[in-house]
């Protein structure tokens, strides 16, 4: 893990570092299993298929959970994340990069917090944009 | 746009709380849960590594709140909120938010209660659509608000 990222060392504008992801279909079954969302678009092709879909499809909330994972790696150990989230605007398939990214939108302080704002996505080989969103995370100040 | 599909018995749903669910926050849920993501962090697997950092047993994953009591036969038909008719067959998720208070670890038994907070329709892509917007409270057991989901729904 990187070192500590400090509430003066952001800027806004800044991107955060980048998280690459490649979903095989083995770790969608893992995600069904661990979010209890069995839905079967995400691992029976015949039935992604008869649902109109060329092919099963990465879960919207496998993908919010890796803008869960980019912004913990970037605040930890002493940061905290208390607000993420993303709109599930584009599918994404199995075996295909998914690249998590973020930028620093807004910097403050408030109540004796040092809390940063964020714009995050996950992005597709395309250079489409699958799930936009936000995040607001708390730093630790050098005081 | 074709005709509303949001009917007077859908409207009066709207802020209607759903029974309460109950989730289990335990070691093999937060494991699993890190493991399906990819986390990289021990906070999310090893208890000893989760109190080095302060914490008082192993971590869930951001965006993880247990997982909900199983029952055979399934849920109280209460616990999913009032039900009514939608005239489409589909279903994808539209996207989901969190707000964390306070960090949860394998130990806490958590309380969470639903709401239908909207109706929208729009014409997309995939033709007409209707998305229900909802909001979920996560409780301890302690009565401490740890969590709160922000989730909307498309059916189409």
């Amino acid at each position: 893990m990187a070192e500590q990222v400090y509430f003066e060392d952001v800027n806004e504008g800044d991107s955060i570092p980048e998280l690459r992801k490649n979903c095989s279909t083995q770790q969608l079954v893992v995600w069904a299993a661990a979010s209890g969302d069995f839905y079967q678009i995400h691992y029976d092709q015949e039935f992604a298929q008869k649902t109109g879909l060329d092919t099963i499809i990465v879960h919207g909330a496998l993908k919010n959970a890796f803008l869960g994972q980019l912004l913990h790696d970037w605040v930890a150990p002493a940061g905290a994340i208390t607000e993420f989230g993303c709109q599930y605007r584009g599918m994404d398939r199995p075996n295909q990069d998914i690249v998590c990214g973020g930028v620093v939108t807004k910097k403050y302080a408030q109540d004796g917090q040092h809390i940063v704002e964020l714009d995050v996505w996950t992005e597709n080989p395309s250079g489409q944009r699958t799930t936009p969103g936000t995040a607001k995370v708390v730093l630790p100040s050098r005081g | 746009m074709a005709e509303s599909v949001i009917t007077d018995e859908m409207r009066t749903a709207i802020g209607v709380e759903s029974a309460p669910s109950t989730l289990e926050v335990t070691t093999v849920g937060c494991r699993l849960f890190a493991r399906a993501v990819g986390h990289t962090d021990l906070i999310f697997y090893d208890e000893a590594a989760a109190r080095e950092r302060g914490y008082r047993g192993i971590v869930a994953p951001p965006g993880f709140l247990g997982t909900p009591v199983y029952q055979p036969g399934g849920r109280d038909p209460e616990a999913m909120g009032p039900r009514y008719k939608i005239p489409y067959k589909r279903i994808l998720n539209g996207g989901t938010s969190y707000q964390h208070f306070e960090p949860v670890v394998a130990g806490d038994v958590i309380t969470s209660r639903s709401h239908i907070t909207e109706f929208r329709e729009r014409e997309g892509t995939m033709g007409a659509m209707l998305i229900t917007y909802r909001e979920t409270v996560y409780t301890r057991e302690d009565g401490a608000v740890v969590a709160k989901m922000y989730g909307n729904i498309i059916n189409y």
